[in-house]
């Protein structure tokens, strides 16, 4: 689950992580009251989405203006930018061609920059422990440092009996180029970022830049902070923080409905068991000259209920043009699947040709309830059967 | 020979008598597996489906001679179910719980290095011998005993390797399911050593996805060893060449974030190591026999 800058930087500065004053604000006047309780004499705009590049983004209904940050002199020029930015489409490099709609602006305080550096915190699957990456290259990201300039990232992993010690970040510190009072101020940093790390169980922080100011002291200019979706059981307060409004919509629906699914730009739904297969099951798909609409996995549960759900949240893409079913029956059964399939084409009255495959646990049952519905339903009898079948109704359907 | 298990694996059961463990170990014993117990806290001393239940793992595998624990714990209890095992010794533990936190993992793996524990998972389908000993939640019936070992990350495109193995009458010796989490107990390259050294085992399949390295390591370490005499034709996949960039694909570890783990980059370390890949997810049976006639 992914949060806003201002929320990752409101939880962080519980854990005596160094960030900037700042406040949300949700109308241009909210805004030129939040800076007005700032110091000043500079303040920063910043649009907040699930998105980075949001400084070099721009607006997409003022393509040749400022960017999605902006640096302001006064309450009123923080109002105006605001203004520019609330209810308006933010186009980055990582939000798509789509952008997304700006509904509120984090006014932080300036801030007196000497130095910009990376830091990031993840766990890294190589060593299989937390590691701390660090970088001089501060505001790039860190794919581009890792492909032009891998010998300017620093990493050190951390044993999870012994937890961080210091000298893990003076590693780093050093390694940086940090000094004097720089070096136990990081070291305070990152200690306390990685307490947070490990109390909130985050998939991955991203402070980008962190910067050294003028008076040595180290400061977050930006925190992107991810939870692991499957430790969220344990801690119900944040779920609070979800933006369901950063979503796409098919994909929240799936979501509440406990789904798998990822929206694609193709014209063949998919719904199939197990990660592995749906993603086999699009690859196939293109293979045979067509293009998956979503990858969804309906799991091992499988229910009649679940089943429906899927087709429904399939359905509602209007680019689906055909439906694949690809179902190896582990955990799964396959005439509980057929069952949902005969349920979820009369419910919901399907109106695109639709293959079927089944195969493993319980298949003759599955099989037999499928044909014994009268639904105009194509089998088919292997993976290769069923993407020759679907590709070919779309090409006849067009 | 096979690997990991075979007709003498005594198996116990953690979560035993929930849903899922009770199932399994039903299918389990009925393909003819050797299931001698399990676990669930609170009910030792009962007898269930007739087995023995216990309070603890170690208590378990005293009394019971188990040498192999199938998890079927929640996942909030999963990782403490794993480290249980751990300190108890049991020498195979499979875990095939899906959707413990990537940060309980760190600590099991922790907990592995210098135990005498082989952790198999978590977020996988298990592992089976055919005719000998199925430990997992996978359809025994479509399984035939031969000369193909499979591992792989993803349980049911394991499913589809094995049912193209057994239609090109050729059969599996072991299918290992070695989980789609980002941080799991044994790794491709694990695996493939223990192929390479068996006996019984005359090819290989294997099944990657995109995310992480440890396909390209896999195919280094294939480029490495697999020659001379124990050399064995070894066929691969990998799943997620049509997955965008940045989006997780149902696995936790299945979300292309470099660059150098798309399916593009896996499929050419593995043909750069004599791996002959199959395009097609179809076509895991067909590359095969191709690659057996030479």
């Amino acid at each position: 689950m992914n949060i806003h800058e201002y929320q990752a930087k409101e939880l962080l500065r519980r854990y005596g992580v160094a960030v900037l004053d700042g406040h949300v604000a949700w109308t241009p006047e909210e805004a030129a009251a939040a800076a007005a309780k700032l110091p000043g004499p500079v303040y920063v705009v910043k649009s907040q989405i699930h998105a980075g590049g949001r400084g070099a983004g721009r607006f997409q209904d003022d393509p040749q203006g400022k960017g999605g940050v902006r640096v302001v002199k006064s309450a009123e020029e923080a109002k105006a930018a605001a203004a520019a930015m609330i209810g308006h489409t933010l186009v980055t490099k990582q939000t798509g061609p789509q952008g997304k709609l700006v509904s509120r602006v984090y006014v932080e305080a300036g801030c007196d920059i000497r130095r910009e550096l990376y830091l990031g915190l993840l766990v890294d699957r190589a060593t299989s422990r937390l590691t701390i990456m660090a970088s001089t290259e501060g505001g790039m990201e860190i794919e581009e440092v890792a492909e032009h300039h891998p010998e300017k990232i620093l990493k050190v992993a951390v044993d999870p009996a012994s937890g961080i010690s210091g000298f893990h970040a003076r590693k780093l510190a050093f390694g940086l180029g940090l000094e004097g009072k720089q070096v136990a101020s990081f070291t305070k940093f990152v200690t306390a970022l990685y307490k947070a790390v490990q109390d909130l169980d985050c998939a991955i922080v991203e402070i980008n830049p962190l910067v050294v100011t003028g008076a040595g002291e180290i400061v977050a200019l930006d925190a992107k902070v991810a939870f692991d979706d499957n430790a969220l059981f344990r801690h119900k307060d944040l779920e609070a923080l979800r933006d369901d409004s950063e979503m796409d919509p098919k994909e929240l629906d799936a979501v509440r409905n406990d789904l798998n699914y990822v929206a694609l730009d193709g014209e063949i739904g998919c719904m199939v068991n197990g990660a592995g297969l749906a993603m086999a099951t699009m690859d196939i798909i293109k293979l045979y000259g067509s293009s998956p609409a979503n990858f969804l996995d309906v799991g091992g549960t499988a229910t009649a209920e679940r089943v429906t759900e899927a087709f429904r949240i399939i359905t509602s893409d209007a680019n689906v043009k055909a439906i694949l079913v690809n179902i190896f029956g582990g955990i799964a059964k396959c005439d509980m699947i057929a069952s949902g399939i005969v349920a979820a084409s009369k419910n919901l009255s399907l109106s695109v040709p639709l293959v079927v495959r089944l195969e493993g646990t319980n298949v003759e049952r599955g099989k037999q309830i499928l044909a014994e519905s009268g639904l105009a339903i194509i089998p088919a009898d292997n993976l290769a059967d069923a993407a020759e079948k679907v590709v070919n109704a779309v090409k006849k359907a067009a | 020979m096979a690997i990991l298990v075979d007709e003498n694996t005594r198996v116990m059961t953690q979560g035993f008598t929930g849903a899922q463990g009770t199932f399994h170990a039903e299918q389990g014993i009925a393909y003819g597996s050797k299931y001698v117990g399990g676990v669930t806290p609170g009910k030792g001393g009962t007898t269930h489906i007739g087995l023995p239940v216990f309070d603890t793992v170690a208590d378990c595998a005293a009394k019971t001679g188990a040498d192999a624990s199938v998890i079927y714990v929640p996942p909030p209890f999963a990782a403490d179910a794993i480290l249980e095992a751990i300190d108890a010794g049991i020498p195979l533990v499979i875990c095939i719980t899906e959707g413990i936190p990537v940060l309980d993992m760190v600590r099991v793996k922790r907990a592995l290095s210098g135990s005498s524990t082989r952790l198999i998972g978590p977020n996988c389908p298990g592992v089976i011998t055919p005719d000998a000993c199925k430990i997992g939640i996978m359809p025994g019936h479509i399984h035939r005993r031969g000369s193909v070992g499979i591992v792989s990350r993803s349980g049911t495109l394991t499913y589809e390797a094995v049912a193209q193995t057994t239609a090109a009458g050729l059969g599996q010796s072991t299918c290992v399911g070695i989980g789609g989490d980002p941080v799991k107990g044994t790794d491709f390259v694990e695996v493939l050593e223990m192929f390479l050294a068996d006996d019984e085992t005359k090819s290989i399949v294997m099944i990657g996805e995109i995310g992480g390295q440890s396909e390209i390591e896999a195919a280094e370490f294939l480029g490495r060893e697999n020659k001379g005499a124990r050399a064995k034709p070894v066929v691969g996949f990998i799943a997620g060449a049509t997955a965008p960039p940045g989006r997780r694909m149902g696995h936790a570890g299945a979300v292309i974030s470099g660059g150098k783990d798309t399916a593009a980059a896996k499929m050419e370390a593995m043909r750069s190591a004599g791996i002959h890949v199959a395009e097609s997810p179809a076509a895991l049976g067909s590359t095969m026999v191709k690659a057996l006639k030479g």
